[in-house]
């Protein structure tokens, strides 16, 4: 179980909302320049205070050293946000806890010597903190953080520093996107403190038209003020995008229609998919089946073959690490293999 | 992304340009960029380079050969070394690079005192510290508003941490 099977609020435009914290533990070099002993002696102090802890009502974390984890393995943990490239180009002295439904993950020696973090379903920015604040109180009872009366907790990097804080929401905009409305929403988050990213594909593209949009700023403002800043600006964003589908629903009409039905044709009866392809149909699925045009599909089932398409997703049902034509053809397999699944199992529901 | 200038080609080039600490951002297509030359051009999007930007730009005066620069006596860490990976080796280097960082965190977050969550282990008495100040700042709005039972009330409240805060200290 993780965020990707369960719904949230206004799941239609928000994937998931993220809360990331910074900290370091008081009188010990930061990862820049630590020596292994360092590392290891901040590993174990973290396992000590959170491992077989209860993260949640019902999980608990566990502990592993990025070391341990096989290849494919760490990529997925990266595919599904719950570890980044960075901890794992840093398997030598890096480790990770991971709460059993997925939702809180404590990277330790990273850039920062713990980096948690909290991701949940949908738009729950505010449920995300509470959360993670609770951990990061679990880890401050038994640890003392690095923390300065003017600039809050030190971070390795300038650009942390104060909260710690990066709050981030992941969102879907397709309509958006579609009327060029982008560019200009962007600009506008930058001029108050946000950021936004394209979250798949590479440099500004946004593959699939699927944004992360953060606070840029750690310093000052408090934790709620952050939060509450990119919740404010993100409500506006859902409303644009809600109205802005409508319309295209509206003026488009047929082609609207035919254009998703078309996606989930391709996804179903495709033998090679390049990952810009797959993300251009997911993006159009995902639309079609939001505004309820796909009967039986839900917006977690679309995004379930959204992480099952990337390249970690198909090497883990291959089983072994393959690029280029060969990953193609794989995740045309793979995909068409889980929407059989689906329907399937709608079959043996409304038979059962 | 797509050139703002022409709005026809793909950007490739983002400048950015600072006046009065107002950072101003333009992305462009090669054409149009090298008609830009009032702009600072960072060759590419990373937060290292960024910050490296920043920093170069911390200083007004043209860049006159410092003759040594800043070392942390904790980490051993040199603040061009810092300039050069963008990380700080430890928690004193912000003490040691003080003057310099100061600006650049001006610069980078606009602000430089934090006003967020505390660790109640290393900050106890900052967090009293807190408590009164925002009552004192409650209290004074409750006299404007001539609230007088609930400025009383207020008033005895911060005497009251004041007091315990004393004793406190008194024992340490
Ligand atoms: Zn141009
Ligand atoms: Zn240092």
């Amino acid at each position: 179980m993780s965020w990707i099977n369960e719904s949230g609020p206004a799941r239609d435009v928000v994937l998931t909302s993220r809360i990331r914290i910074a900290r370091n533990i008081a009188a010990v070099p930061f990862p820049s320049i630590m020596q292994p002993h360092h590392a290891a002696e901040v590993a174990e102090k973290v396992k000590k205070s959170l491992y077989n802890k209860k993260a949640e009502a019902g999980s608990t974390f566990a502990f592993m050293y990025i070391r341990d984890v096989p290849a494919v393995e760490r990529q997925i943990l990266v595919e599904k946000h719950l570890a980044s490239q960075d901890l794992m180009e840093s398997y030598e002295t890096s480790a990770l806890l991971l709460d059993s439904k997925e939702k809180i993950a404590v990277m330790i020696n990273e850039e920062d010597h713990i980096r948690m973090q909290c991701i949940l379903p949908g738009f729950q920015l505010n449920q995300a903190w509470e959360k993670l604040n609770r951990v990061d109180d679990m880890i401050e009872a038994d640890l003392e953080y690095a923390f300065h009366e003017q600039l809050g907790y030190l971070t390795c990097c300038p650009t942390n520093v104060g909260t710690g804080m990066r709050s981030s929401v992941m969102m879907h905009l397709p309509a958006l996107t579609v009327n060029k409305q982008m560019n200009a929403i962007l600009h506008t988050i930058s001029k108050i403190g946000l950021t936004a990213r394209g979250i798949y594909g590479e440099g500004s593209e946004a593959a699939g038209s699927i944004y992360q949009i953060s606070n840029q700023i750690t310093l000052g403002p408090s934790e709620e003020e952050l939060i509450n800043n990119l919740t404010i600006t993100c409500r506006q964003i859902i409303e644009k995008e809600r109205i802005a589908r409508k319309a295209l629903h509206k003026t488009t009409g047929i082609q609207f229609d035919d254009a998703v039905w078309r996606a989930y044709g391709v996804l179903r009866n495709a033998r090679t998919l390049d990952i810009k392809e797959f993300m251009a149909y997911i993006s159009q699925l995902r639309l079609g089946v939001s505004m309820g045009l796909i009967p039986g599909f839900s917006l977690e089932d679309v995004d379930s073959l959204m992480t099952a398409g990337q390249p970690a997703g198909v090497m883990k049902k291959t089983g072994q690490i393959i690029q280029g034509r060969d990953i193609d053809e794989a995740r045309a397999t793979v995909i068409r293999d889980a929407v059989d699944e689906l329907l399937e199992s709608r079959k043996n529901r409304k038979e059962g | 992304m797509i050139c703002q200038e022409c709005g026809q080609r793909q950007a490739t080039v983002h400048l950015t340009k600072i006046i009065n600490n107002h950072k101003t951002e333009l992305h462009l297509c090669e054409e149009c960029a090298r008609q830009r030359e009032d702009f600072i051009q960072i060759p590419s999007f990373s937060v290292n380079d960024l910050l490296a930007g920043f920093m170069d730009l911390g200083h007004s005066q043209p860049a006159v050969e410092k003759p040594v620069s800043s070392q942390c006596a904790a980490c051993g860490m040199n603040y061009n070394q810092f300039k050069k990976i963008g990380r700080l080796g430890c928690q004193q280097c912000y003490q040691y690079f003080g003057n310099e960082l100061h600006p650049v965190l001006r610069r980078i977050q606009g602000n430089t005192q934090h006003a967020g969550k505390v660790p109640k282990r290393s900050g106890s008495g900052l967090l009293i510290k807190k408590q009164i100040n925002q009552w004192k700042a409650e209290l004074k709005r409750a006299v404007e508003l001539e609230a007088f039972e609930r400025a009383a009330e207020l008033r005895d409240k911060i005497k009251e941490l004041e007091q315990s805060q004393l004793k406190e200290g008194d024992r340490k």
